[in-house]
């Protein structure tokens, strides 16, 4: 898709005064944490198996090349082909080509951020194919010409008023008197209209959550069902995925999965995950006919080794996403490009390039949510933090950051008179601010106070009562 | 080859170079790709039977999905009968076509219309037999096959699954390790499904919705056989 993350500032200012979205973002500020704190606490094992998804993908990594090409000789093995694509044009095309091979008309697509990513659909459009998304989020924004705006729930700015406005302007065949005051009856719609056409399918596109070296499958991660009816029907399955989504064994899979549904939507397991190897065997009933997987890179083998390494860990669960205050107040389009949240304000500028969004990093308050909560433990804050200080010695930062960061890494340098000084403001800030507990303005930070009061600060800083609770060996929450 | 395939495993080796990390020799990586090792397995995954029974049961259950146990495969044409009856369905089952699911009694159950192979759109409730269920999340595995298709677990609004007590382990990684003595080492059938529930999407305003595309209701026959505790 097309980047507006350059125009970060006033995407944010458009989200804080668009009243349906507020209304959205009010369900993720509820929904997803309470449930995943529930689903971590219902496993004990669960920080211990975070650790494990952390040195599975670090181990995978660190030997990328050589799962890369023992998962491909597995697929090949199988009846199936990689084809592997250094650039989004380079993928792109080849989908094309091969929807054009198998002389499709209609391509079903279950939900993928790689698709996303490449801008798939507009190019298959453009090349005349007919493509419907089945995921009921990714068919409504599809309806509605917009981007996701979260990447497990992409539908999540849309009020059901909203839903119900679009399906009775597209769907006009079907009875304008019908109800569709409820969300099941918006579900049972769009379910009776896809369904045919699953059937009328030539081709279908899914992405990937992981992909196994051991016997050259693709795993998908679904609740809807939409993934598997896209893959099975068609004659043609295309798999759409990125060099770090490979894992050694299944059993590295299944352990990871263990973290991701819990972390993602505080489920046990999501209700489909489907291993899939191949085309269809010369005997079986159903199933695809052929088999492709397009491998991505699009930078992310420069990130391999680098600053960025760790992010390549990440499995799209969306956990920072959902615990993180910036996204709760301006939701996910305001970050302009595909990836939101602190994981897309570090990714981003990574396959986009620093000088389109390079003001992602800055939409953090550093508050270290995402990180205690990332199932592959990704340090968020810190890398975000390495594209401040590459923006700032870029200087492409507007005068006042460029001024404030200055002063910042100043005192950074200086731990003790960071600490004193920050204690004088704490203390200056609450002697101020105590009559009401909130400032209502407070000068350089008007693009803060302008949306919400500032909480007067309880007396004491950060830095201090971490090191307060490091001393009394308590983990940081 | 092509040259976007050397271009992009180049690049990845130039970065794992220049990162400086010690590395394992292909042999090592080798020896743990094909011997694959179950890392840490919950507690939860490792009981005994009529724990794993009990505990696949609760999960199940508590993630929407119905089940009732049933003392012999025979009594599987009525209790689908049964269960058709009692949630209203049409009085049409579409079976997978494998001896043990077919051969059952079902001309006992005359008024139920059978039909098999493949399911076509119109298929309103699929039977079909489960490869392992797995305690630790409630959760069915179905591998596709000549008499397993995998359309049937997804294509009708109801899925009835037949599942034999002997084949409930604890663990994901037990039940890895069947498919591996079945299928042979790093070999698979094309589709392998967990399925977990009945299909849902939180799509519209985060509320939870029941069959969105796949099975809106999904069915467990819990069967003792032979090695039931
Ligand atoms: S960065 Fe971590 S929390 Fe965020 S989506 Fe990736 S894996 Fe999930």
């Amino acid at each position: 898709m097309e980047s507006t993350a350059h125009a970060f500032k006033d995407n944010v200012t458009t989200a804080l005064h668009d009243a349906n979205l507020q209304q959205a973002l009010g369900k993720v500020r509820q929904g997803f944490i309470v449930k995943r704190r529930e689903a971590a606490d219902r496993l004990p094992e669960f920080e211990a198996l975070r650790d494990q998804a952390r040195d599975i993908k670090n181990h995978t990594l660190a030997h990328l090349d050589f799962y890369l090409e023992a998962y491909e000789k597995k697929v090949t093995e199988q009846g199936g082909q990689v084809h592997w694509a250094a650039t989004a044009e380079e993928a792109r095309d080849k989908i094309v080509d091969i929807c054009r091979a198998a002389d499709a008309k209609v391509v079903t697509k279950g939900k993928s951020m790689i698709a996303e990513e490449i801008a798939l659909n507009a190019h298959l459009e453009e090349a005349g194919l007919d493509v419907v998304e089945t995921d009921l989020g990714e068919y409504i924004i599809q309806l509605r010409h917009e981007p996701p705006s979260h990447i497990i729930a992409p539908a999540v700015h849309v009020t059901k008023k909203q839903v119900e406005a679009d399906f009775r302007q597209y769907h006009a065949d079907l009875p304008p008197e019908r109800h569709l005051d409820e969300p099941w009856e918006l579900v049972n719609e769009a379910r009776q209209v896809l369904r045919q056409r699953y059937f009328q399918a030539d081709v279908g596109i899914t992405g990937a959550n992981f992909l196994v070296a051991e016997t050259g499958s693709s795993i998908i991660v679904t609740n809807e069902g939409n993934g598997d009816l896209t893959q099975i029907l068609p004659k043609v399955h295309i798999v759409i995925t990125s060099i770090e989504k490979v894992v050694p064994n299944l059993d590295d899979a299944m352990a990871i999965l263990r973290v991701l549904a819990r972390s993602a939507t505080g489920q046990e397991f999501s209700t489909y995950t489907t291993l899939s190897t191949g085309p269809k065997r010369a005997e079986d009933l159903d199933g695809p006919e052929a088999y492709h997987v397009i491998l991505l890179d699009n930078g992310r083998s420069g990130m391999l080794g680098g600053d960025f390494a760790d992010m390549l860990r990440c499995i799209r669960c969306g956990a920072c996403i959902n615990h993180c205050p910036v996204y709760h107040a301006v939701g996910g389009h305001a970050y302009g490009w595909v990836y939101p949240g602190p994981m897309g304000s570090v990714l981003t500028p990574n396959l986009i390039g620093v000088e389109e969004a390079g003001h992602l990093p800055n939409a953090s308050t550093f508050c270290g949510r995402c990180e205690s909560v990332c199932p592959m433990r990704i340090p968020l804050p810190k890398m975000m933090r390495h594209w401040r200080e590459r923006e700032f010695e870029r200087h492409l930062s507007p005068k006042a950051v460029r001024w404030g960061l200055s002063l910042w890494a100043f005192f950074a340098r200086r731990p003790r008179l960071y600490g004193w000084a920050t204690g004088m403001a704490m203390s200056l800030m609450a002697a101020v601010g105590r009559k009401n507990g909130f400032f209502e303005r407070l000068p350089l930070a008007g693009g803060w106070t302008d949306h919400r009061a500032f909480p007067t600060p309880q007396g004491r800083t950060f830095r201090a009562q971490w090191a307060a609770r490091q001393r009394q060996g308590e983990e940081p929450s | 080859m092509s040259a976007s395939r050397e271009h992009v495993l180049n690049a990845v080796r130039a970065s794992i170079r220049q990162s400086g990390k010690p590395t394992l020799s292909p042999e090592q990586l080798t020896e743990r790709l094909e011997r694959p090792r179950p890392g840490l397995v919950p507690q939860r995954g490792q009981l005994d039977l009529a724990g794993r029974l009990d505990l696949f049961e609760s999960w199940a259950k508590a993630l929407s999905a119905t089940l009732v146990r049933l003392d012999d495969l025979a009594h599987v044409p009525r209790a689908v009968a049964d269960y058709l009856r009692q949630e209203n369905l049409p009085a049409q089952v579409r079976l997978a076509p494998t001896p043990e699911i077919e051969g059952l009694d079902w001309q006992s159950q005359s008024l139920v219309e059978i039909a098999r192979g493949r399911a076509q759109i119109d298929d309103t409730t699929s039977v079909t037999p489960a490869f392992a269920g797995i305690a630790e999340t409630g959760t069915l595995m179905m591998l596709s096959g000549p008499q397993t298709p995998t359309t049937l677990n997804f294509v009708p609004e109801n899925h009835i699954v037949v599942l034999k007590a002997s084949q409930v382990v604890g663990s994901y990684e037990e039940a890895l390790a069947h498919l591996r003595q079945v299928h042979g080492q790093g070999r698979m059938p094309r589709t392998v499904n967990y399925i977990t529930g009945p299909s849902r999407t939180a799509d519209i305003e985060q509320t939870i919705q029941l069959g969105a595309h796949g099975p809106r209701r999904l069915h467990i026959l819990l069967v003792k056989d032979s090695a039931d505790a």
